[in-house]
Order: structure tokens, then C-alpha cells, then sequence
């Protein structure tokens, strides 16, 4: 068995390369389901249903999938210019803590600003806060040569580490009766609800709205005609004039912001605070769904509810059924290694001769 | 008569609708060199590398020392004594040459490498051939030429009995390739047999038994040397008379480049270049020859904006320039690099954005950070249409496009560096390298034409055929220095050949 390399890269197979790994992700995990001793097409039925089935799995799965949009961008901008950013998870967490930094400050009284002025800045510190956070990986890498996939996830324990140090000190609630959970964010700066009697909240909106965008700095603007230039061929992109070193800063700095954002977002949209389980993972699915996507923003939206979907009716699925939820979390891992398969598979033949 | 040592019969590759090899089936004897001529696309890598099992053949079959060859294995094709010196090296970089000698030999249970015996049998084989490399050189360290050693070196290391060499001679001094003939010619006497793939005419006349040519994936002739003529085989390659682009005389202008006791070291402290003297006047082509690895790509690198000086004097139209290439896109100055893939385009991007990408941040492209679209790809367009890049629509991955498309879109690139100014100096380095005769008599008259339009031009080629068919004046680089720089009459053969080598005496003074 050998792989032959492709001379040409069709679009069809290209697009069909996702769907591919995740049909691929769910016959290998319903082996998994059917081990578990549950039927597994009733299984999968439930799981849809839970994701996608009614209107409250589907809010539910649209406040699940508005973090992953963002870190699913954060993700995609990076990994285009071929900066590793595996901190999405630090850095929604900088933001969290930023938002609430901000947030929290009519309580204490230190801040009389209007609700829209706190509110706008409470956004830029936690994009600031994420920028910071990735900033310092982007210049150790282009000054020093570090590999940033090391740096940026290690940086993501120091930073969960220092929300837990905020949240039983300085930052913690006194109200929270003892539990590790930062202080609250006033009501006039929360989110507001989209769907009635559902978690869906206007942070949704950003999120689109932000792939949109993402999607037309990438195609249409001259950042990312340099962002593409450079992650496919740092060289080139040097000999042709392009200042690769900010160019690799400038992404970072945009990663990193969309990542800080979404840990805002998350809190000014459903929890109102900072817990030290705030994210389930939210910055390493980001990986799985910028991949799946293809690094293009618009079908990280598309990604990011795949996943959300699959979070929440693995939720459902297993009080219904004894199907533990790390169910959830095989699958989106699964997908992961199958989409980088379905990837190869496109460039390369196999050849079993 | 013996038969044959190699049976390639009916050899079909297609890739999609691109049919790369169309039954191919050809003959190799035991002590004869078999030139494989043909244009770049006309099938010869493909049909070299299903020999050496890197593809597999739709249909056809090959038989090696009259065993079937199994299809798709080069581990086979090794065993069978199939050794294969690449064009585009397969060396792993950050690995020593001896190790990059080694791999693939030593089996993984052997606890220690055995590292002092393979040493001197690589040194014994590298005297012997006279291929001069350190073995305990890092490869990513080494110039084109001496990876290539390496190669060559590698595959007889391993006991090769029929060798394929691709395009060997590109980064040889004429020396060195009459040297490489000689070893060539001692190597079928002692019995092996070699398949000599080129698309320089006189070589292949000079060092082959029988001339095979193909053309568009089929095999168009097999010629005995002694039966054939250069302008038929030039012929049979194109399927048209080529012309090649004639020089004339002009008369020089003024300084454009002007570089006084340029010297500089890479990070390491090495010298790359060694008190450099040279004045490139409008109107005129002045070429740097030399053996690869003795400092021109550090000159072309200067002359590009990616290397700094450390001492001596640079100015480029009366000004000095930092090292930036922006600043020397923005002084008018056209670079082609010795390396298209690598460092002439972004090959994932699609040709319209390559073709812009040196100018990607000027008023004639981006308003507001935004790309205007239009322009850029009318642009492109026209650019395409002017060079005749032919191969793949403007939105198509530059990568699609073959070496001399990819050329020729670079060289467009290049020369529109001022807009609608032409260049004030253009440094072309290897711009030919790998090319078919088409598209080099093409590079040619594009230098040729812009040098009659104003331009001064440097060429760095180690091609002498090159250097003698478009050059002004000529000098000789070797070990970071470079020598007189004279008008191309005033060389013989016999002088480069030895300043080459440095054995010319001191580098000039004016």
C-alpha cells in the first residue's frame, strides 16, 4: 500500500472531504455505541433529536455553538498563515476575566461610566485580553525561532491556573457562598436574549457577523492575500516584499482577539460570571471545527454547530439511554483524525499495489 | 547480441485527461548511455519515476536483468540495481551527507551505525568519481551543485548497476561536466548502463550512445549518435524550428549598479562574499558565471534585498539601498530567483495574486487594504497574455503551472516591477534552470529586449552556453570572489574553466 501524489485537487473532492471523515467518525463510533450495549441506530436517532430535534435542542445547540464559532475562527485565522495557535482555550479564559474585570466594576463603584461606554470597552479588553495572551508566542516564534504550538498550549494551564488564583482571590464573589466564581456582570451588561424562554442570546449574531467578516478579510482585503501568502510559503512571500514577521503578529493579534471574545461573549450572554469550568473545551474543539471547516470562516459556522450538535444530543442521548457523553467528546475527536485523513486522501491516491 | 539489461514495453500513465506516457517501450544494453531528450512535460520524470516505482503505470510492464520489476516499489527497483539521481533532490536537509548516504542502507537492528567504514567508502567512491564533498557537511548547508554530488554519490554508494541521472550536468562547471562524461564512459565499461536525461542538445550528443526523444508522453524517435544532427534533434523535441534569440551589439550607458569591496558573512560568521567589484551599466548584460555554492546566490540574494552587505559600497541608480525588498521593488529592480518554487511564487495562491504579489501594497492594487480585484486581475491577465503563461487560467494554484509557465509568469512579474516604467536593473539568477529550449529562447529575448529598451542586466548562470549567447561583459565567481569582468570575446573556454576553480591568480583590481 502506497500514496501517490494527485496531480490535481478536485474541488468536489475537496468539499466532500468533511462530510467524508465525519460519515467515516460515526460508523467507528457507533462500534463504540454498540459496545455500550445500546441499539445504535436509536442511539444516533436521539442524538439528532437532542441536537437538532426541537426547539429547545436547537436553542440549545445554538448557545453551545456560538463560543465554537469564535474559536473555531480564532482557530482558522491562525492555522491559515500557518501560526499554530493551540491556546484558544487560555485566551477565551483571558477574556472571560478581562469582560468581568471590566464588567464588574460598577459593583465596587470605581467606574461611573454610562452602560454603553462600559459595555464597548468591556468587549476591547477581553479581545485586548486575548490579543495579550497570543502576542507573546507570536513574538517568541518570530524572533526566536519557538514553536508556538508549545508555547500556546502550555500558556493555556498558566492561564487557567490564574483564573483559579483569581477566582479564590481578588476576583472571587463574596456572594457565591464560598464557591470559586468571579463576580457578577450588572444585568444592563449582559447580553440580550434572542429566542424568548431559551439561552439563545444576540452574541450569536457577533459570532456570524464575525465570520462574515473574517471571510472578507481573508478573500478580499490585502492582510489576507499576505496571511495566505505567508502561511503557504514564508520565502516567497518575503522575496515578493511582505513583512512576514508582522504579518504573523498582525494574525496572532486577530486570532487571539476573536478567542478573548469568545470568552466574553460566554459570559455577558449565558453564565453572567467566571467559573474555572466555564469552557468545556471550548478552544480545542476550535481546533477540530476550523479543520473540519477547511480554515474558511464561513464553514466554520457550519462546523461549530456540527460539533455544538453533537455536545448537546450526546447530553440528551444519555439519559436516555446508557450511553455515557464522552460519546460526544470520541466523536468530535474522531472527526478530527478523520477530517486530517479525508485531507490526505484528497491530495493523495492510494495505491494498493 | 545480449539482451538487453532493461525492457520498458508499453509503458500508459494518465493522470485525469493528462495521458503523461503514451506506450512508451524502450531498449537499455549493457555498457551504453542512453540520452533521454525531451521538453519539460513530455513525460520523461513520470516515466523515470514509474521505472524507479515511485508511480505506478496504468498499463505496461518492465523487466530489469530479465526479471519482471514489480510495479510500484522502489525498494525493488533498488535491489534490482536501479540507482536514480533526482532533479529535485531527495535529501533530507538538516542531516549530515554521510547519514543522508546512509539512510535506507544499514538495517534498523544494527545497534551502531557503522560509521568509520561507510566514511571511507564513501570517500573512496567519491575520489574515484571525482565527486568532492565533505561527508560530514549538514546538507542543508550545501549548494545545489554539491547536493547533487551528493545524490550521485548516494545512488553508486548503494551499488547501482543501471543509474538514471536527471538533468545532471545543470550545476556543473564544463570541467566538471566533461569530468562527470568521463565517469559516465568509465562506468558502461565496466559494465553498467545508464539512462541520461537532458534537455541540452550538445550534451546528450556528447555523451549518449542512442538518443531517445520524447514528445507530449510519446516517443517520437530513437537515434543512434552518430545519425542524427543537433538541429534535428532540436527539432523532434519542439515538433517546430526553433529559433534562438541572437545578440547584438549595444552600446552601454551609464552605471546603474555600482558595488565597491562588498563583503558579507551568513550567520555563522562564513564569508559569502569577498570584496566584490562590479559596475552593470544601462543597456548592457553582464554575466556572473561559476561553479554553484561559490557565492552567487549570496550575490543574487544581495541584488534582491534579502541579504545585507557587511562592508563596501552598494548603489542602485546612484542610491544605496537597505536590505528589503521593497525598497528594491520600489528602485525598479526586476528579480528573478534562482529557485521558482521556493522563493519565485506562493504556490497554493493562484496566479493573479503571484502575479501582483510584489506590488500587492501599492495604490495600483490595494485601496484601503482592500485588493481591488479588477485591476489586479486585469492586470494579470494582461500579463499572462504578454508572456505567454500558458497551462492554467489566472484564478488556477500557481503550482499548476510547469516550470517554464511558471518562469515566464515570474519573469512578467519581474519586469512590470516599475508598472508602466521598465526596470532599471534586472538581476536574473538561473533563469533558465530546468527549462525547454522554447521557453529559454524565450527568457533570452525578454533579457535581450529589455537590455536594447535601457535596463541593466546581471545574469547568474552556471551555463555557459547561456552566458555566451546573451552577455555583454563576463565575469567569474568562485569562493565568494569574483574576478575580471571582460567583454565576452575577450573569454576562452580554457580561461573560465580555470577561473572556476580559482586557479586564474588574484581577483581583478578595477
Amino acid at each position: 500500500m502506497r500514496l501517490e501524489a494527485r496531480p490535481e485537487i478536485s474541488r468536489v473532492m475537496f468539499v466532500a472531504a468533511p462530510f467524508a471523515a465525519v460519515a467515516f467518525t460515526l460508523c467507528v463510533c457507533s462500534l463504540l455505541v454498540a459496545w455500550a450495549g445500546a441499539p445504535v441506530g436509536r442511539a444516533y436517532l436521539l442524538l439528532l433529536e437532542g441536537g437538532f430535534g426541537s426547539r429547545f435542542a436547537l436553542s440549545e445547540m445554538l448557545t453551545r455553538a456560538t463560543p465554537l464559532i469564535l474559536t473555531g475562527l480564532a482557530v482558522a485565522v491562525a492555522f491559515r498563515a500557518k501560526l499554530y495557535n493551540i491556546g484558544a482555550e487560555g485566551q477565551l479564559y483571558a477574556g472571560a476575566l478581562a469582560a468581568v474585570a471590566i464588567g464588574g466594576l460598577p459593583a465596587s463603584g470605581a467606574l461611573p461610566l454610562p452602560a454603553l461606554a462600559l459595555f464597548v470597552l468591556m468587549f476591547a479588553a477581553a479581545m485586548a485580553a486575548g490579543a495579550l495572551l497570543l502576542l507573546g508566542p507570536a513574538l517568541l516564534k518570530t524572533r526566536f525561532g519557538v514553536d508556538e504550538v508549545v508555547t500556546t498550549l502550555l500558556l493555556n494551564f498558566i492561564a487557567l491556573l490564574f483564573v483559579s488564583l483569581l477566582l479564590d482571590g481578588p476576583m472571587k464573589d463574596p456572594g457565591a457562598m464560598g464557591w470559586p466564581q468571579s463576580v457578577a456582570l450588572p444585568a444592563e451588561l449582559e447580553l440580550a436574549k434572542l429566542v424568548e424562554r431559551s439561552r439563545v442570546h444576540t452574541g450569536l449574531l457577533i459570532a456570524l457577523a464575525l465570520a462574515v467578516l473574517v471571510w472578507i478579510v481573508n478573500r478580499f482585503t490585502a492582510f489576507g492575500v499576505e496571511m495566505r501568502a505567508v502561511g503557504a510559503n514564508a520565502r516567497a512571500a518575503a522575496f515578493a516584499g511582505m513583512r512576514v514577521q508582522t504579518v504573523v503578529v498582525k494574525t496572532a493579534l486577530l486570532s487571539g482577539a476573536l478567542a478573548g471574545l469568545a470568552g466574553c461573549i460566554e459570559v455577558a450572554g449565558r453564565a453572567g460570571y467566571v467559573t474555572l469550568d466555564m469552557s468545556p473545551g471550548y478552544g480545542y474543539s476550535g481546533i477540530v471545527i476550523a479543520m473540519l471547516a477547511q480554515l474558511n470562516p464561513l464553514a466554520v459556522v457550519v462546523a461549530a454547530v456540527f460539533v455544538a450538535g453533537v455536545l448537546v444530543g450526546a447530553d440528551s442521548m444519555s439519559r436516555a439511554i446508557a450511553v455515557p457523553t464522552y460519546i460526544a467528546d470520541v466523536i468530535v475527536a474522531t472527526s478530527l483524525i478523520s477530517m486530517l485523513a479525508a485531507t490526505m486522501l484528497a491530495r493523495y491516491r492510494l495505491r494498493w499495489r | 547480441m545480449e539482451p538487453p539489461v532493461l525492457t520498458l514495453s508499453g509503458i500508459t500513465k494518465r493522470f485525469g485527461a493528462l495521458v503523461a506516457n503514451d506506450a512508451v517501450s524502450l531498449d537499455l544494453a549493457r555498457g551504453e548511455v542512453l540520452g533521454l531528450l525531451g521538453e519539460n512535460g513530455a513525460g520523461k520524470s513520470t516515466l523515470v519515476s514509474i521505472l524507479f516505482g515511485h508511480y505506478v503505470a496504468d498499463e505496461g510492464s518492465i523487466t530489469a536483468f530479465g526479471v519482471p520489476l514489480p510495479s510500484g516499489n522502489p525498494a525493488a527497483a533498488l535491489a534490482a540495481g536501479i540507482g536514480m539521481v533526482h532533479q529535485h533532490f531527495m535529501l533530507a536537509d538538516n542531516l549530515e551527507v554521510l547519514d543522508n548516504i546512509l539512510i535506507g542502507t544499514e538495517p534498523l537492528w544494527q545497534p551502531f551505525s557503522r560509521r568509520r567504514e561507510a566514511r571511507a567508502k564513501v570517500k573512496d567512491t567519491a575520489r574515484r568519481f571525482g565527486l568532492a564533498v565533505d561527508p560530514d557537511a549538514r546538507v542543508g548547508e550545501l549548494s545545489v551543485g554539491e547536493r547533487q554530488r551528493v545524490e550521485i554519490l548516494k545512488a553508486l554508494y548503494r551499488g547501482a548497476r543501471i543509474l538514471i541521472l536527471d538533468e545532471p550536468t545543470a550545476v556543473l562547471t564544463p570541467q566538471e561536466s566533461r569530468d562527470l562524461f568521463a565517469t559516465l564512459r568509465q562506468l558502461v565499461v565496466e559494465g553498467l548502463a545508464i539512462i541520461f536525461i537532458s534537455h541540452k542538445l550538445d550534451e546528450v550528443l556528447a555523451v549518449s550512445d542512442r538518443i531517445a526523444v520524447l514528445r507530449a508522453g510519446r516517443l517520437v524517435a530513437v537515434r543512434a549518435v552518430g545519425k542524427t544532427r543537433k538541429a534535428e534533434l532540436a527539432e523532434l523535441t519542439v515538433g517546430r524550428k526553433v529559433e534562438m534569440p541572437v545578440r547584438e551589439r549595444r552600446v552601454p550607458g551609464h552605471a546603474v549598479v555600482t558595488m565597491r569591496g562588498i563583503g558579507a558573512h551568513d550567520a555563522r560568521g562564513h564569508r559569502l562574499l569577498d570584496g566584490i567589484d562590479l559596475d552593470v551599466s544601462a543597456g548592457e548584460i553582464v554575466a556572473v558565471a561559476g561553479v554553484a555554492g561559490n557565492g552567487q546566490q549570496a550575490l543574487a540574494n544581495l541584488l534582491s534585498g534579502t541579504l545585507a552587505a557587511d562592508e563596501g559600497l552598494l548603489r542602485v541608480g546612484g542610491h544605496p539601498l537597505p536590505a528589503d525588498p521593497r525598497a528594491w521593488i520600489a528602485a525598479r529592480v526586476a528579480r528573478i530567483p534562482e529557485d521558482r518554487h521556493a522563493v519565485g511564487v506562493v504556490g497554493d495562491l493562484p496566479v493573479w495574486e503571484n502575479a501582483i504579489s510584489e506590488r500587492l501594497r501599492t495604490p495600483a492594487f490595494t485601496r484601503f487594504g482592500f485588493v481591488r480585484r479588477a485591476a489586479s486581475r486585469a492586470h494579470a491577465a494582461a500579463l499572462v497574455r504578454r508572456f505567454d503563461v500558458r497551462g492554467a487560467g489566472i484564478d488556477a494554484p500557481t503550482r499548476a503551472l510547469s516550470g517554464g509557465n511558471m518562469q515566464k509568469l515570474i519573469l512578467g512579474r519581474a519586469l512590470s516591477v516599475g508598472g508602466d516604467a521598465a526596470p532599471a536593473f534586472i538581476l536574473a539568477s538561473q533563469p533558465t534552470w530546468g527549462l525547454d529550449i522554447g521557453a529559454v529562447a524565450y527568457v533570452h529575448q525578454c533579457l535581450l529586449d529589455a537590455a536594447t529598451a535601457g535596463a541593466a542586466v546581471l545574469l547568474i548562470s552556471e551555463d555557459l552556453d547561456e552566458i555566451f549567447a546573451i552577455a555583454d561583459r563576463v565575469g567569474v565567481m568562485c569562493h565568494g570572489r569574483l574576478s575580471a569582468v571582460r567583454p565576452a570575446e575577450s573569454w576562452t573556454q580554457a580561461e573560465i574553466g580555470l577561473a572556476m576553480t580559482g586557479t586564474e591568480g588574484a581577483p581583478h583590481a578595477a
